[in-house]
């Protein structure tokens, strides 16, 4: 069992929070880590950012463009990581999309995920097929999570496939869009909810997507074992004042 | 060795599908059904009907007298500025908007860099009756005038991409994350031999009416139904595509493919994918793609807009490194000077993505060759940028 595993087995309304690497100063991150733990937030998602992100709305767009510009790159972030776990145990994974990742080097990545005590990465334009040859043996050895997407429109059966190389949890999506967009859920959005819930799955799920305030995490959570924040964080952190920024963002959805 | 896509949509080791989950039912969708409906008898008979009667297929294979003349050659010029909208982008667009119509879709979306396929877009969806949103950089939207208010008079939205270079790239990223919000209802026609497998088969099989003319169009006054040479010009590559498609497997043809060079490779300020690029993922394929050290994307430039772009088809990664293609890069000033050439010695005015794969007859061995050059667009769209070129 790695973080993650151990955190869905001892809880609940799980509140995990995507922040860009590198945004908004290059030498942020481990500062944002410590503090959203200190927060008392559950799981953590760091974005590495692409110039081309496609899955992603106009608030992570910007920051992965700002951050680019401030200089990030997978090979700074993984110094920056390196000395993570001599102050934090949060479960930390990387989200990002494949080109970077495959400049950097599978091996190296994976090399890296594993010194710097990493649990699991999200990569949204990884075919399940390259994950099994270029990840997946490595994955099971050094039990790191691979977290899969799903959609409405993912099939049922699809999800089984999805859920059966999975370790960690599903991201369900909460709805047929890019990232931050804000709305509560529809009726079609929680039948979908349900249906997953249906399916009896091995790993448990987190939405995410469309999640900004206390009251669409918490409708989130009825339906999932917690809810991942992003666009939201982003927007509503601010370089001045960092620390107030995050705490009383986190205390307007805990 | 095989240079048309596998069964698993790769050319080599370029292609394939790397794509967000949002995206996968419609790419499953597409992969599923384009190739029986393509086959299908009644969707060759519609998509040959509108071909022929509302393109204006065949285009004609010309032979360039007095260009021919110049370079102690036989060069051919395969028409297909002539094609209604004035280039080869709309064989494509017919094609595919059968297809969504077999689909079920109700509504177009679709990039464009130099207006052509958007216009071509715009066009087959009048025709159609479908709703056309059309994406395109804030820099083309610009440099491109024209074509923009054509797609407006045709009934289009277009909406500026204002993110990145603000150029082809990033109309492309727009479009797509339009489709990711709107999967159930709407097709992306994509304009080039990129994205994820089955785009780049399915496009390059819209736009192979044009070898396919060109077999029995050059038997008929060669006595042989290949050239020594074909040149094409390449951005994402596809009208190379649609003129190399029926030779790829015949090696006694030569296949060239020229890209921007834009103000010369060694200013970075180019186009010149496979000089400048390595293998990397974008827009859902793996491919050659201009990029830094840490894999983000570069900005691309060249002086058209249609070449603009940092990565370059699939198929076309799979013949420049298997040298089954030859890739060559011409900058600004040449292809300026070869499409005032081709005005001059035949009355012809390219587009100047087109003029590219003019300025290349000094840097092959074309004497006494037949070589057939792909005509792929009229400049009409560009006299904004021969006449601040100037030097006529």
């Amino acid at each position: 069992m790695n973080r993650i595993n151990k955190l869905f087995d001892k809880k609940d309304n799980i509140l995990s929070i995507y922040f860009t690497a590198g945004y908004p100063s290059l030498n942020d991150t481990n500062y944002i880590i410590k503090t959203l733990d200190e927060c008392g937030v559950d799981m953590i998602e760091v974005g590495m950012p692409f110039s081309d992100p496609i899955a992603d709305g106009p608030v992570i767009q910007n920051s992965n463009n700002i951050a680019i510009e401030n200089g990030i790159s997978i090979s700074l972030l993984f110094n920056q990581l390196s000395q993570i776990r001599t102050f934090t145990q949060i479960p930390i994974t990387l989200m990002g999309y494949l080109n970077p990742i495959y400049q950097y080097g599978y091996d190296n990545f994976i090399n890296k995920l594993i010194t710097c005590g990493i649990d699991g990465v999200i990569i949204p334009d990884l075919p399940l097929s390259d994950y099994k040859k270029h990840f997946k043996s490595s994955f099971n050895k050094y039990n790191l999570s691979y977290i899969s997407l799903v959609s409405p429109n993912t099939s049922e059966e699809r999800i089984k496939e999805i859920d059966s190389i999975s370790k960690g949890f599903i991201y369900v999506v909460s709805s047929s869009s890019i990232t931050g967009k804000k709305s509560e859920f529809s009726k079609n959005q929680i039948e979908y909810f349900k249906k997953i819930n249906k399916l009896n799955l091995s790993n448990p799920t987190i939405i995410g997507f469309g999640i900004s305030d206390k009251k669409t995490f918490n409708s989130a959570c009825k339906y999932s074992n917690g809810a991942i924040i992003g666009s939201s964080f982003i927007n509503s952190i601010s370089s001045v004042k960092l620390n107030e920024s995050i705490i009383q963002f986190v205390s307007n959805i805990k | 060795m095989k240079y048309n896509v596998n069964d698993k949509g790769f050319y080599g080791d370029f292609g394939g599908a790397y794509i967000p989950e949002m995206l996968y039912s419609n790419i499953d969708e597409l992969n599923k059904n384009y190739l029986s409906i393509i086959e299908e008898d009644s969707f060759s008979k519609k998509f040959n009907y509108y071909l022929k009667k509302y393109v204006g297929r065949p285009t004609p294979l010309y032979y360039a007298k007095r260009l021919s003349e110049k370079y102690n050659s036989k060069i051919y010029l395969k028409r297909e500025d002539l094609c209604h909208t004035g280039a080869h982008k709309i064989n494509n667009t017919i094609g595919q908007i059968l297809l969504a119509k077999e689909l079920n879709k109700k509504k177009i979306i679709a990039e464009t860099g130099a207006g052509q396929h958007g216009v071509a877009t715009a066009t087959v969806c009048a025709l159609m009756g479908m709703k056309c949103v059309i994406y395109m950089g804030e820099v083309d939207i610009e440099r491109q005038r024209p074509n923009v208010e054509r797609m407006k008079i045709l009934g289009a939205e277009i909406r500026p991409a204002i993110s990145g270079s603000k150029t082809l790239k990033d109309a492309t990223n727009e479009a797509m994350r339009h489709w990711i919000n709107n999967p159930d209802d709407t097709h992306y026609i994509i304009g080039s031999v990129v994205g994820p497998h089955p785009y780049p088969d399915m496009v390059a099989r819209f736009q192979s009416v044009i070898s396919e003319e060109v077999l029995y169009q050059l038997d008929e006054v060669e006595d042989r139904n290949y050239p020594d040479y074909i040149l094409a010009c390449v951005g994402g590559g596809s009208n190379a595509a649609g003129i190399f498609y029926h030779y790829l497997d015949n090696k006694k043809v030569k296949l060239i493919g020229i890209e921007a060079g834009g103000m010369g490779i060694e200013t970075k300020k180019s186009a010149a994918t496979t000089t400048l690029g390595n293998k990397g993922i974008l827009h859902g394929s793996k491919t050659l793609l201009m990029q830094d050290k840490n894999g983000q994307v570069t900005e691309p430039y060249s002086i058209s807009a249609g070449l603009d772009y940092p990565g370059i088809g699939p198929l076309h990664a799979h013949l420049f490194d298997s040298k089954r293609g030859k890739y060559i890069s011409v900058d600004d000033n040449d292809a300026m000077n070869a499409g005032l050439e081709l005005s001059r010695l035949e009355g012809i005015i390219p587009a100047i993505e087109t003029a590219h794969a003019f300025a290349v007859f000094d840097r092959l061995e074309i004497k006494n060759r037949v070589v057939v050059v792909n005509l792929s667009g009229r400049g009409d769209k560009d006299l904004e940028t021969y006449i601040k070129w100037g030097k006529y």
